[in-house]
């Protein structure tokens, strides 16, 4: 049975349910609980934006409140990992990863390999991804590619509230390190989520949208975008196929593939920054083993090479519009603005 | 024969001088090796120091876990990493403790309680922490152990897990081998605090320091360290004044030291001279008695060097192997 909850809830009923099946996962971060050891309420914020509120009544002290101390905490999950439990650390804002990076990428990401296979590091970090918000430039960062780029870390980015409860419990359940991207101006985007257990399993993109003429490839808030401008291309006659990745590590090529070799023309949306990101990654795998099907040069829309803008004037046009996607997919079928002009 | 002074009977204190050999036997054999070029990449010696690993990990067991540093072979073999997989994985054979995949800044056992040799310094603090977060969770009794140089003793990580030990009453042990550089850094110098004792005095939890080339001064603070640890007495930080005998990496021409410095560490402050002649001087082991087990030693480091020739290397698909349990 299903029933119409935001993404924020979804997560929220994905942690309960796993810390109800499984007594070795345990969640800690800074005010997962709030108010710990403070006179007032306990439970007083469940997470800064209420993501984990209410879990602490459920299942006490599993949940662990931290000092303002990433690399510590971070790196206590990961060493608990490797000790028999599954932690669920909360990084906050994905930004935040400066401070603790060490501990991702020179330890949870490193030991399987580094000590012959003999390890397993069964640690999920989450963290809020995106721009949106008003946050400016440290609190509104994509990052992805940054731990795309990592081998022994997995990458996981919703778009959706169904998938980050399958796609949540499913990284929870995974024996590797798992990054999970949660982008904040989703939270609150509501839809149909059943209320029982399920895992979506990773490296298995989502075709949103069927469509002939053009491949549109994006994760996260962009789908949407993306979306979007399927739309607005539609009443061009352009039919666009839209697929969600979902998971950026592992990836799904093969569905990419399919796709592109169908429609011959790609446009990657990224909210990251333009430089070796999830749509340059894609587009060179592309030229590379789908060159031949290509009708066009493959078109990449993503966020500018700055920081995050405060000003929401200037933030508005930072993250890629659905009118810069269906400029790009136009632009795919040859398509210029002098020939909207007359055709209008 | 007189009273035995020490808290150990002979059979623990001869198994201790002989992981204490086995480290300097095991040490001495890779200096003689790598000068002559059969070991590739980066190695960094314990030789001097062990006292300090042997001496702490008397008390601990495979459940308990110990997060290791860059000089990292002394704690694997007092852990009870086996040494001939130790040697097989510097000399990067499929063989070795890690397959060839780690080498000697990465050598890890799980199975012994070795959470890793790490190549970045100060990295084992919160792991260890992790470590105990674990124990505790499972209320085994079990204990995390963390060493760090002077030199990492100032990172950032290893200063925010002290305080995360105390606020979360974690069952672990900082120890902080103080050999007097951070590479070619005096400690001195570098090291803002006169005392170990009161950086962790700062973060709320007791310090000791002791006479790192003592064995039985290691092994009796220790001791009580842990046994608080165990008990739910929270963390605590013990530092070992150590005798560095080599440079920080093999290679090293170690110009930075003073002349006659070496020469005085090896003469004067040899924990394992040390030992031997309390433990004749109390009658406890005859010089022969000694004998034996350095020779037994010896030949162990000599078959482990021999093994670790003969044995296979990583084949080609190996190179793509054990990054993710499932991908």
């Amino acid at each position: 049975m299903s029933r119409k909850i935001s993404m924020k809830q979804a997560i929220n009923e994905a942690l309960d349910l796993e810390m109800s099946r499984d007594p070795t996962v345990i969640l800690m971060g800074e005010d997962i609980v709030g108010g710990t050891g403070a006179p007032g309420e306990k439970d007083a914020w469940g997470g800064v934006l209420g993501v984990t509120k209410g879990l602490y009544g459920k299942h006490g002290d599993r949940l662990m409140d931290t000092p303002l101390s990433e690399s510590a905490y971070i790196g206590a999950a990961i060493g608990a990992a490797t000790c028999g439990l599954r932690p669920v650390a909360e990084l906050m804002f994905i930004d935040f990863m400066g401070v603790c990076f060490d501990q991702i990428f020179n330890q949870a990401a490193k030991f399987r390999y580094m000590f012959g296979g003999k390890a397993e590091t069964p640690v999920v970090i989450r963290g809020m991804v995106g721009a949106g918000f008003r946050a400016a430039a440290q609190h509104s960062q994509m990052l992805t590619p940054i731990f795309t780029h990592v081998p022994g870390l997995k990458v996981v980015c919703p778009s959706n509230a169904y998938d980050a409860k399958g796609l949540l419990i499913q990284s929870i359940r995974d024996n590797d390190p798992v990054i999970f991207c949660e982008h904040k101006a989703l939270y609150g985007f509501e839809m149909d989520v059943p209320r029982e257990s399920y895992a979506i399993p990773f490296g298995e993109a989502n075709v949103l949208r069927d469509g002939d003429d053009v491949t549109l490839v994006s994760y996260g808030l962009t789908v949407h975008r993306a979306m979007a401008a399927a739309e607005i291309l539609a009443q061009e006659k352009i039919e666009a196929e839209v697929i969600d990745l979902r998971t950026l590590s592992p990836i799904d090529r093969d569905t990419i593939i399919d796709s592109v070799e169908r429609t011959g023309r790609l446009v990657v949306i990224d909210e990251a920054h333009p430089r070796c990101n999830i749509a340059t990654d894609i587009s060179a795998h592309v030229c590379q083993h789908a060159f031949g099907a290509l009708k066009a040069g493959v078109q990449m829309v993503t966020a500018p090479h700055t920081p995050v803008p405060f000003s929401p004037v200037l933030e508005d046009l930072y993250i890629p519009s659905a009118e810069a996607i269906a400029a790009a997919a136009r632009r795919t079928m040859g398509i210029t603005a002098a020939d909207q002009t007359v055709a209008a | 024969m007189l009273d035995n002074p020490f808290p150990l009977n002979k059979t623990d204190l001869l198994k201790a001088y002989r992981t204490m050999r086995t480290i300097r036997e095991f040490e001495e054999r890779l200096h003689v090796d790598f000068a002559k070029g059969d070991i590739p990449g980066f190695v960094h010696l314990y030789a001097g120091e062990e006292a300090c690993a042997t001496g702490i990990m008397m008390h601990l067991n495979d459940n308990d876990r110990i997060a290791s540093t860059h000089r990292g072979h002394g704690h694997c073999i007092a852990k009870g990493v086996d040494v001939h997989e130790m040697m097989a994985e510097i000399y990067g054979r499929a063989t070795g403790a890690c397959r060839g995949k780690g080498g000697s800044m990465h050598i890890a056992d799980l199975s012994k309680g070795m959470m890793g040799a790490n190549g970045i310094l100060g990295a084992g603090g919160p792991l260890a922490c992790g470590a105990a977060l674990a124990a505790k969770h499972r209320k085994d009794g079990g204990v995390g152990i963390t060493f760090v140089g002077d030199g990492a003793s100032n990172q950032g990580m290893f200063l925010e897990s002290l305080n995360l030990a105390a606020v979360w009453n974690l069952p672990v042990v900082f120890v902080v081998e103080n050999n007097g550089y951070a590479e070619a850094t005096a400690m001195e110098w570098a090291v803002s605090c006169d005392s170990y004792i009161d950086r962790a005095t700062g973060f709320g939890l007791p310090g000791v320091t002791v006479d790192g080339t003592d064995f039985f001064a290691v092994h009796e603070a220790a001791g009580e360290i842990i046994r608080r640890a165990r008990e739910g007495g929270g963390p605590a930080l013990l530092e070992c004044k150590m005798a560095r005998f080599y440079g920080h990496f093999e290679g090293d021409a170690q110009t930075y030291r003073a002349k006659g410095e070496i020469e005085d560490l090896r003469a004067n402050r040899d924990c394992i001279k040390l030992m031997a002649a309390r433990l004749k001087e109390a009658g406890l082991a005859a010089q022969e008695e000694l004998d034996v087990i350095d020779q037994e030693v010896a030949a162990l480091i000599e078959d482990a060097v021999r093994a670790a020739k003969a044995a296979p290397l990583p084949q080609p698909a190996d190179l793509l192997q054990d990054v993710y349990v499932a991908y």
